[in-house]
């Protein structure tokens, strides 16, 4: 006799809510990467303004990333070694944001920047322009990505059991040594995962950047440009290579941050 | 020496109280204890680790209580052993040869007889994440003392070991304690291991030291209700003294020596309960006539309570013993203490 297998609904559930989430992600960008010509996404290529402009999105956005490695990386290690007062304030303050309309950051940004703040008397003075400039742009980026680098590693260093920075310490290593030789060779993945969230947010910013930096154009507001003033069928090009080089660089990283196979496992 | 003066930690919802130790150049102390007494927190206190609220501490004359953990001079082996993922075994029992001022050839020389001393020559470059538990413990032996240091402090070393590793550390612990001139102060919550290894013991409970004395003194003759639970007296009773005689709990009892105070407690070690079916008479024996009330098994032997009065003894009996009195519950027994084996406090 063959029994047969009863099959559970909610294997069908799950089955449904999957596909349904796949599609909803997956349709529209492919439809948007397959719909330009090839002679569309040709001409794009060589137009000098997108290339400057998906090169502006990359540099800026890693150059956030940057930023929130050099200081992000510290203080994500304070919060997770360190139990002080008000930890969970400033636990709150890093995730603000993330959950504050991307306008309005751009607006708060450059409140601070102008010319009625004491802040931007100060910058313009030392010659740091916000309003219209890179490091506008760079700042707007750096706002809006550190929270998720923060984040990040800061799961990363709490995942490396204390107790291994102690023996470090107890063998004679200082803070920095075991900084170094311990918890950095082991949290390094979650930083370049970390790095990955912070560009991957960095970039796909528009409402705050707008703001700040109409001018130079990264790619998100030349996709914007184009969308308003000539219509669909110019931006999509536009919007084909941004995620392509965006995905390529993301993949890469990606990769590097897998951990590998060692010999050494085997031996 | 490693010499503590009212250590006081508090954290929250614990306090470590008045901690005062003294323990000598060379020697293998054990700090005794259940879980949560509080004896790591004394541990850690040495190493540096984890911040005091009072007190001092001295390694070999040196204070040492506001010294950073790497200017201490000591060692630490943990249960989980705390070996470095990303470095090979000879990478991690180096690990701390460059923080040391030895000219390379004396480590060198050093961190080789230890490798031998501890079996881990053949795997000098193999990942420490393939190792058995008892190599990853060896490895971590290695490492603490590849650095010469004063004083090893040894975190329930054992703890995470299957039975035959830990017979084997253990056998390791005590050659290595031995060979070395190494202070060696351990943390268990298990007392045979310190009957083991340890030369002299500190009981510890709930944040405060109940009894420091040697391993055997402290197993004979413990000094309070806890320890003597804790070394395996199962037989504790608050009582009455009368010169050599005891009442407990209207339970009259004779010992061999005569006690001071009126009150206080008697420990019998459940060993030292003899159930016996025959009459027994002579010898100033202390003979009740009682029931069994439960029958045990604890593996390679039987514990038997047996209630004489209002006072249940807890006794043991080998398992050939057991069949060959035929003993089951509600049976008539005598129960038969020696006046020596009673321990008065």
């Amino acid at each position: 006799m063959i029994i047969k297998k009863r099959i559970d609904p909610f294997f069908w559930i799950a089955v449904f809510s999957t596909s349904t989430v796949v599609a909803f992600i997956l349709f529209p960008l492919v439809e948007m990467v397959i719909q330009p010509s090839f002679q569309d996404l040709k001409e794009a290529a060589k137009d000098p303004d997108v290339l400057r402009s998906i090169w502006l999105s990359i540099y800026t956005a890693g150059m956030a990333a940057l930023i929130s490695f050099i200081i992000g990386t510290p203080f994500a290690y304070l919060l997770a070694r360190k139990e002080f007062p008000g930890k969970k304030l400033v636990e709150s303050i890093v995730d603000l944001p993330i959950m504050i309309p991307h306008p309005v950051v751009g607006i708060a940004i450059l409140g601070i920047a102008g010319q009625n703040h004491w802040l931007g008397q100060i910058m313009q003075q030392v010659g740091i322009h916000i309003m219209g400039t890179v490091t506008g742009i760079v700042t707007v980026l750096t706002f809006v990505g550190l929270p998720f680098y923060v984040n990040t590693v800061k799961s990363g260093f709490e995942a490396i059991p204390v107790r291994l920075e102690n023996v470090s310490r107890s063998l004679g290593a200082s803070l920095t040594g075991t900084f170094f030789r311990v918890t950095f060779p082991l949290a390094w993945r979650s930083m370049l995962v970390g790095i990955i969230m912070c560009c991957a947010r960095a970039i796909s910013e528009f409402g705050a950047v707008v703001i700040v930096a109409y001018h130079p154009m990264i790619a998100p507001v030349m996709i914007y440009e184009r969308f308003t003033a000539y219509g669909l069928k110019y931006s999509q090009p536009v919007a084909v290579w941004l995620i392509v080089v965006c995905l390529t660089l993301f993949l890469l990283l990606r990769i590097l941050s897998l951990p590998k196979e060692s010999k050494a496992k085997r031996g | 020496m490693i010499n503590i003066e009212s250590l006081r930690i508090e954290l929250p919802g614990f306090t470590l109280q008045d901690i005062d130790l003294s323990i000598q150049d060379g020697e293998f102390f054990t700090l005794l204890g259940p879980t949560g007494a509080g004896k790591t927190l004394v541990l850690e206190a040495i190493a540096g680790i984890v911040p005091i609220s009072g007190g001092r501490i001295f390694i070999k004359g040196r204070d040492i209580t506001h010294l950073p953990p790497d200017q201490r001079g000591i060692g630490i082996v943990y249960q989980d052993y705390a070996l470095f993922p990303h470095l090979s075994v000879l990478e991690n029992i180096t690990y701390g040869l460059r923080y040391h001022k030895a000219d390379p050839q004396t480590s060198g020389k050093r961190v080789k007889k230890l490798m031998g001393q501890l079996g881990l020559r053949a795997l000098a470059q193999r990942s420490i994440q393939h190792l058995s538990g008892g190599e990853k413990q060896r490895v971590s032996l290695a490492r603490a003392l590849a650095v010469n240091p004063s004083v090893l402090l040894l975190d329930e070393p054992l703890s995470a070991l299957d039975p035959n590793f830990r017979e084997e550390i253990r056998e390791v612990l005590k050659k290595l304690h031995q060979r070395l001139e190494t202070t060696f102060l351990m943390v268990t919550h298990d007392f045979a291991e310190a009957l083991f290894l340890g030369q002299r013991t500190a009981i510890i409970n709930r944040g405060i030291i109940e009894q420091i004395g040697p391993v055997s003194e402290v197993f004979r003759k413990p000094l309070t209700p806890f320890t003597a639970k804790f070394v395996g007296m199962k037989n504790v009773f608050p009582a009455i003294f009368n010169g050599s005689r005891i009442l407990v709990d209207g339970l009259e009892m004779q010992a061999e020596t005569m006690f001071k105070g009126d009150e206080g407690y008697v420990a019998i070690r459940p060993e030292d309960v003899l159930i016996r079916q025959e009459a027994v008479t002579g010898n100033g024996f202390n003979v009740f006539g009682g029931k069994v009330l439960d029958i045990t098994d604890r593996g390679p032997y039987y514990e038997i309570s047996a209630k004489t009065g209002k006072v249940i003894f807890k006794a043991m009996l080998t398992k050939s013993d057991l069949l060959e009195m035929g003993l089951s519950e509600t049976k008539n027994v005598n129960i038969v203490i020696r006046p020596s084996d009673i321990h008065a406090f």
